[in-house]
């Protein structure tokens, strides 16, 4: 039998220096908001990422944005049940994706249905949630995708638990876990830090501010000095980004998972960013805060500068731009045509998955169930 | 051998531990300390911090970090330490781990136990002795299984831990010091399975968990006190429920009290009580009548003992079966509050 010792948990040191937990004093910027050249070391101790990956992200981005449009439009054909947009925020949304391998985890809050469209999932798999066919409608397993989550931050530990045993395994695969700013105060986002940091788990926060919870602004959520710094009363590393700076965004998370993935601890992101369109297509959100304001992020667009960003290099042409788009279209269309089917659902499965095996009382109401429909079809 | 429930219990996380790479153990207190019961006792010492460990104390995070180690390949088996203690991870149970399989069509099951000690006479102080059994029950997609006797609990457990589904796993602290004859290792009945702990022909008693020792008293007690024999049916699982066992003794005596230690009113009694009178009305002389906690919060220690269910509460309402076909008026007071 081994020792005890030798089955230590893996248990994190604290830092000598406390202050390293910090975030950097300004968010995280490669990109002013024109998308010229930010100030300085505005981009910290960050590598720019790759060209290519730029570019993919670009592409990426622009179908995102096109496919969040169309969702949005179905909503009022009565398509979709609701669909909350993430117009805006396609840097996080497709940072998280482009930041993770395959094999690593993203675990997605109910408005991180671009990511999901970006990770590849069928985009009307994608949409069941939010069709109101089934409750998640691709295969988490198959797809390392959690299932969308619509209470806050209870996520948060699945994915530190995932990537626990991740470790445990002797994987190197890292879990992402999405989070809003109004999920902060949630006391499983706590529970979720704590405990990666404790068990030393690879799992990366990423923390969309996009300044509101529906309508409550970041001011009634916290009175911190930012989101990132609460990673400090964890041990738990933090940093701040330009959440509307694809490049800075990538740079921060792509850090963050290759640490997370190489043994360095669980890290906090919190990405500034804002949430354009109301909470969902059934908010109005004239009520909460002003035109101006909104206006005012428009001219922070993350697509406009990423591309003015790629254009100044050479490394995207109107050609790109056209296909980027061209994509979108043809990708908006495919989710146009194929909900334009109502959507059906087996009866059955009503009492198929609540137990891997019936109850003998599941059993008897759906013999129940499939005799009134029986007799309702002989009527 | 003799042996209490706490040691079976032990044993069987033990076996499940050896058998089993995939099983791990964790909680509050259940390492070096093995479990404020000790129903966790030298696991960490035989196995390793690698598969029974301590956690920060926060219940959501020991079931969430469960949900999360269940989606990746292992078995987690958690202890909530007590029942009013398993509050705050009341949120992963109902939105998480009750509906995994549900949501994922399929695709994702929980194969997790979820250990909670629960009931009352242990003269525990507030917050100790709450009788959770209904919540879990009214949340479909988990199991809930509470063992009354030695081999049971051995049993039940290590099939709660073999199972695909997440279970909720209810254990009687007053029973922790029970005794049996038993040899281990033990397979009793399958979850689903209620079991006659006593025949009798004039009046069945079910019972679960803590009030089944108070049942089997009061049958002993009633064939001195008014020459009746009471049938216990000991219904051992919750969800799933056995239907047949329970309708079928009561379909033989005709008269049936349902016993728990929960407060009564929308309770998992007032749901036994209705699905017995739905199969065997034609059978009963008597209303289904219940014998439970009062419906107040779990009082304090000095106060217990006239809240919990005992023998004299379980004959007195025995004797209310409309023996000589007059109902009882108690039961038929009109607008009363």
């Amino acid at each position: 039998m081994t020792t005890q010792a030798e089955h230590r948990m893996p248990t994190a040191v604290p830092p000598d220096d406390p202050t390293a937990l910090l975030p950097a004093s300004e968010p995280i910027r490669f990109l002013n908001d024109d998308g010229g050249a930010a100030p300085g070391d505005a981009h910290g101790r960050y590598q720019r990422p790759p060209t290519e990956l730029l570019r993919r992200a670009y592409r990426a981005m622009v179908v995102g944005r096109r496919f969040d449009a169309q969702a949005t439009a179905l909503t009022k054909q009565g398509r979709l049940a609701v669909y909350p947009s993430s117009r805006g925020q396609e840097a996080c949304e497709i940072g998280a994706v482009l930041a993770l391998r395959d094999t690593d985890w993203l675990f997605p809050t109910y408005r991180d249905t671009m990511a999901l469209v970006s990770r590849g999932i069928d985009p009307v798999e994608a949409l069941t949630l939010l069709r109101g066919s089934w409750h998640c409608g691709y295969d988490p397993i198959a797809t390392r995708t959690a299932p969308q989550c619509t209470p806050l931050a209870t996520h948060a530990p699945h994915a530190v638990g995932l990537a626990y045993a991740a470790t445990r395994r002797g994987e190197d695969t890292v879990a992402l876990a999405v989070v809003g700013d109004g999920g902060t105060s949630e006391g499983d986002f706590h529970e979720a830090m704590n405990f990666a940091a404790v068990f030393h788990a690879p799992v990366v926060f990423l923390v969309q501010n996009n300044g509101f919870a529906i309508s409550v602004p970041l001011s009634r959520q916290t009175a911190a000095p930012s989101l990132a710094h609460k990673g400090v009363g964890y041990g738990v590393r933090g940093e701040r980004v330009d959440g509307n700076d694809p490049v800075a965004v990538m740079a921060v998370l792509i850090d963050a998972v290759e640490s997370a993935r190489a043994g360095g601890g669980p890290v906090l992101v919190e990405a500034h960013t804002y949430r354009v369109e109301p909470h969902t297509n059934a908010d109005d959100d004239a009520r909460y805060r002003g035109h101006d304001e909104v206006e005012a992020w428009k001219r922070r667009d993350p697509i406009a500068r990423l591309e003015a960003h790629l254009r100044a290099g050479g490394d995207l042409t109107d050609d790109d731009v056209t296909a980027a788009r061209e994509a979108g279209e043809a990708f908006a269309a495919d989710v146009r045509t194929r909900l334009a089917a109502e959507p059906t659902g087996d009866p059955a499965d009503l009492f198929a998955h609540v137990y891997a095996e019936p109850t003998p009382q599941l059993r008897e109401q759906a013999r129940w169930l499939a005799e009134e429909l029986d007799a309702g079809e002989a009527r | 051998m003799t042996l209490t429930m706490g040691k079976a219990l032990n044993a069987a996380l033990r076996d499940a531990l050896r058998e089993d790479d995939s099983v791990v153990v964790f909680g509050e207190d259940v390492g070096a300390l093995g479990g404020v019961f000790r129903v966790t006792d030298g696991l960490t010492a035989e196995f390793g911090e690698q598969r029974c460990f301590d956690t920060p104390l926060a219940e959501s995070g020991i079931v969430g970090l469960a949900i999360g180690m269940a989606m990746n390949g292992f078995r987690p088996v958690v202890e909530m330490q007590f029942d009013a203690f398993a509050y705050p991870a009341f949120e992963q149970l109902a939105s998480h781990v009750a509906k995994m399989r549900n949501r994922t069509r399929g695709a994702v099951g929980l194969p997790m136990v979820i250990r909670v000690p629960y009931a009352g006479g242990i003269g525990g102080v507030e917050h100790h002795s709450d009788s959770s059994e209904a919540y879990y029950v009214q949340t479909p997609g988990l199991k809930v299984v509470t063992p009354a006797t030695v081999a049971d609990a051995y049993s039940l457990l290590r099939e709660a831990i073999a199972d695909p589904d997440p279970v909720v796993f209810m254990e009687a602290k007053k029973l922790y010091w029970s005794k049996d004859e038993t040899a281990l290792p033990v397979r009793t009945a399958p979850f689903g399975t209620a079991e006659v702990r006593r025949e009798g022909a004039d009046a069945t008693l079910l019972a679960y968990g803590p009030t089944v020792p108070v049942a089997l008293e009061a049958a002993a007690a009633a064939v001195d006190d008014g020459g009746r024999e009471l049938e216990v049916v000991d219904l051992r699982t919750l969800v799933p429920f056995d239907d047949d066992t329970v309708a079928a003794s009561v379909r033989k005596t005709g008269r049936c009290v349902v016993v728990a230690e929960a407060a009564g009113f929308a309770s998992v009694s007032a749901e036994i009580a209705a699905r017995v009178q739905e199969r065997c009305f034609h059978s009963l002389w008597a209303p289904v009548l219940r014998v439970t906690g009062w419906d107040i919060p779990y009082p304090p220690p000095v106060l217990e003992r006239y809240h919990l269910p005992g023998v004299d509460r379980v004959l007195d309402t025995v004797d209310r079966l409309q023996w000589d076909d007059a109902p009882d008026p108690r039961f038929l007071t009109a607008g009363s509050a």
